[in-house]
């Protein structure tokens, strides 16, 4: 171990310590980050497409989306840029229930693909296996805070995978797509990691 | 590609001096050979006695390393509640040591033959990894082939305030198609100087449309744009390059703070 002379460091509470993976600190601001500028997302033209491949296996329009069942959650947040947030609230749709209405889950719970892309209303991408959006770990999330999600935290609606690192949570995600084999989205061609496990530090592609 | 995780590896301080008040240059020797792009951050991490380590991000300044130039030039701001920058300001000597990781990403990194004509967006602190590609133009500057322009259009609060200022003057009366334009928010520069702001206000429609007019970006000709600064600057400079045409997917940003 190297020591930085004259370093102490500040650290959290014992209470919090062990919910701040290695390598994050605690941030208590909501910081912004984003590859471009910040699109506005006209509602009234806004879809969800849930493919196949190529192929659509269901669109919902802003109402019929929000119409889905609606589930709260209460997570830790990380990024990859090294700050953690505790304890965010969010509303949105379970991934679960995006599958479901759209009758993809097998009677053996089986799904498409072992691979799914979230796309977004900007062009970007972000790579999930599949089996980390399902089982009541994911959302498409579209309240934070009790508020509607305001467009520079990806509003009106972002995936929320909170147990990978956040640039998985796509912001204005506005699809998700089975595809049949691991392809990396907008940031992991870019030098970020397939998978992305703050635990493990999974930060950059060779991690 | 190798298959090597992304590794903490040691450097020295090599020379702290001041840039602005609040800012200052930390320039640090890696015990290994480093490759970087301009435009990109390394991540800097402190370690304590106890184990305890804190990290962060900085961008690089300086060129890309070479055998003659091989270190790593970092811009630290001050922040009033941080926990690792104050340790630059206070504590850090010549001959200290940290530990570095990276870079490794590759999203905001100007590249000459693909970005076409450059414009470079800076407020306060976000000018540091422009400093990078200003730079590395700079080098290839030397060769015989042309390059495509370069504006750095920065935003600082006063002159004072612009960091790497006297180093960006000298790029521009060196640099054949490098160009530099001020925005001073607060006060009107140095009368002395013998080259003031080119405007005492904020960034706004009127001036990102002189900026985009000197650039001449012929019809259909590539343009790039690299944005920089803290999460509200590059919102209002974002959204009135759109509301003046620009196309979304030219922008490049890179943000801090909420």
């Amino acid at each position: 171990m190297m020591v930085t002379r004259g370093f102490t460091g500040r650290r959290p509470p014992p209470e919090r310590a062990g919910r701040i993976p290695p390598g994050q600190h605690e941030t208590f601001d909501f910081p912004v980050l984003s590859a471009g500028p910040t699109p506005k997302v006209d509602l009234a033209s806004w879809s969800f497409l849930l493919r196949e491949g190529p192929r659509p296996l269901r669109r919902w329009n802003w109402e019929e989306f929000n119409a889905l069942p609606r589930t709260t959650m209460t997570v830790d947040i990380h990024c990859v840029t090294a700050w953690s947030k505790l304890g965010t609230q969010w509303e949105g749709v379970l991934v679960d229930d995006i599958f479901a209405a759209a009758g993809v889950i097998q009677p053996d719970g089986t799904l498409p693909t072992e691979w799914t892309l979230a796309h977004t209303v900007d062009g970007y991408s972000a790579n999930v296996p599949t089996g980390d959006l399902t089982g009541g770990k994911a959302m498409v999330a579209l309240l934070y805070d009790g508020q509607p999600l305001a467009p520079d935290h990806g509003g009106p609606a972002r995936l929320l995978v909170p147990h990978l690192y956040f640039w998985k949570s796509a912001k204005w995600v506005n699809g998700l797509q089975f595809i049949p084999r691991d392809t990396g989205g907008f940031w992991e061609l870019r030098g970020y990691h397939m998978r992305g496990d703050p635990w493990q530090e999974q930060r950059f592609t060779n991690d | 590609m190798t298959a090597e995780r992304s590794a903490w590896y040691e450097a020295v301080v090599e020379e702290i001096r001041p840039l602005t008040p609040s800012v200052r240059s930390v320039r640090l020797r890696p015990s290994r050979p480093v490759s970087s792009l301009p435009g990109q951050h390394v991540d800097v991490r402190l370690t304590a006695p106890d184990g305890y380590t804190a990290v962060r991000s900085y961008s690089i300044c300086s060129a890309p390393p070479t055998a003659a130039a091989p270190w790593i030039e970092l811009a630290v701001e001050r922040l009033h509640d941080g926990e690792v920058s104050p340790w630059f300001h206070d504590v850090a000597a010549r001959g200290d040591t940290v530990e570095l990781r990276g870079p490794a990403t590759t999203h905001f990194v100007w590249q000459s033959e693909r970005d076409g004509s450059t414009l470079l967006i800076g407020g306060g602190s976000g000018v540091a990894p422009f400093m990078s590609m200003a730079r590395h133009r700079a080098t290839l500057a030397d060769g015989a082939v042309p390059l495509p322009r370069m504006l750095l259009l920065v935003s600082a609060r006063a002159w004072d305030e612009v960091i790497f200022r006297e180093e960006l003057l000298a790029q521009e009366r060196a640099q054949p198609g490098f160009r530099l334009v001020l925005a001073i928010t607060r006060g009107a520069g140095d009368p002395a100087a013998p080259r003031g702001a080119d405007y005492t206000r904020r960034i706004d429609e009127g001036v990102l449309q002189d900026v985009l007019a000197l650039l001449e970006v012929s019809p259909g000709g590539t343009m790039t744009t690299f944005v920089c600064g803290n999460n509200g600057f590059v919102n209002a400079v974002t959204d009135t390059l759109l509301s003046l045409g620009v196309q979304s997917a030219s922008i490049r940003t890179e943000r801090y703070g909420e």
